[in-house]
């Protein structure tokens, strides 16, 4: 059996929040949601304050609005795929009632 | 924006009977409407709204912690309240425990911002250890201390 190579990595990219009444309860949820599902650690950035990208309480406590500017960072072993998956969800898929 | 501006002692219910949701929705409601900040004529319709809130998924936003909340014409800035239960109540939060405080904001159409920096505020000072260790003085609850000691470490590690 191969073993497994653990070179944990990081991703970082700066977004601009396009969900028209910001980064609130659902969204937040939905964020958390998909972030868990990687290994790796997720952090947000706002105005330097920082939150837990896997803790809606965290994430609810930046008050991002539209138009805020994030960034996201990725550390571990599926860094990459996960700032893919969160950036897609930052841009574009937050959907509004 | 301050938690005192839209959340209303009067209005706070310190031992909640309900121990399901939608009972738990109708005492924070009525609490509000007994304070008047929402006129009594509208708490049906509040309560409808937080209960179709709800069905779009849950706000028990994980660690005991729920903020069922609303827009609603009926407000002119955002109004809340606080609600903590003993017992805990099946509020089908996102981590699957029970919630034990409730932060209920009903918010004004048309005002995203209100409503995402009354959030804001709530989660930031629920970070912090200040308000937490306030509700448990209230209620000498393991949950709540849990609450307050996760706070805390939050705030540490920034």
């Amino acid at each position: 059996m191969a073993r497994q190579q653990q070179h944990p990595r990081e991703c970082a990219r700066e977004v601009v929040l396009a969900n028209p009444a910001g980064l609130h309860a659902r969204p937040a949820t939905a964020f958390v949601d998909r972030a868990t599902k990687f290994k790796s650690d997720v952090v947000l950035i706002k105005d330097g304050r920082e939150a837990n990208g896997k803790s809606i309480m965290e994430i609810l406590a930046l008050g991002a609005e539209q138009g805020a500017r994030l960034s996201l960072i990725t550390r571990g072993p599926d860094a990459r795929a996960a700032l893919e998956a969160l950036l897609e969800l930052l841009e574009t898929k937050l959907d509004e009632t | 924006m301050k938690l005192q501006e839209f959340l209303f002692p009067t209005a706070f219910v310190p031992q909640l009977e309900s121990v399901e949701k939608e009972g738990v929705i109708r005492e924070l409601v009525g609490a509000l409407a007994g304070a008047e900040r929402i006129p009594k004529t509208r708490v049906s319709a509040v309560v409808g709204a937080l209960l179709e809130r709800e069905r779009l998924g849950s706000t028990g936003i994980g660690k005991g912690i729920a903020v069922p909340h609303a827009k609603h014409r009926c407000v002119k800035r955002v109004v809340g309240t606080v609600g903590l239960s003993v017992r805990g109540v099946d509020f089908a939060a996102l981590d699957g425990e029970l919630v034990y405080v409730f932060f209920l904001l009903v918010s004004p159409v048309n005002s995203p911002e209100e409503h995402l920096g009354a959030l804001e505020l709530i989660s930031e000072t629920l970070k912090h250890g200040t308000f937490c260790s306030f509700l448990r003085q209230a209620r000498s609850q393991q949950d709540l201390v849990d609450l307050s000691v996760e706070a805390a470490a939050v705030k540490n590690a920034r």
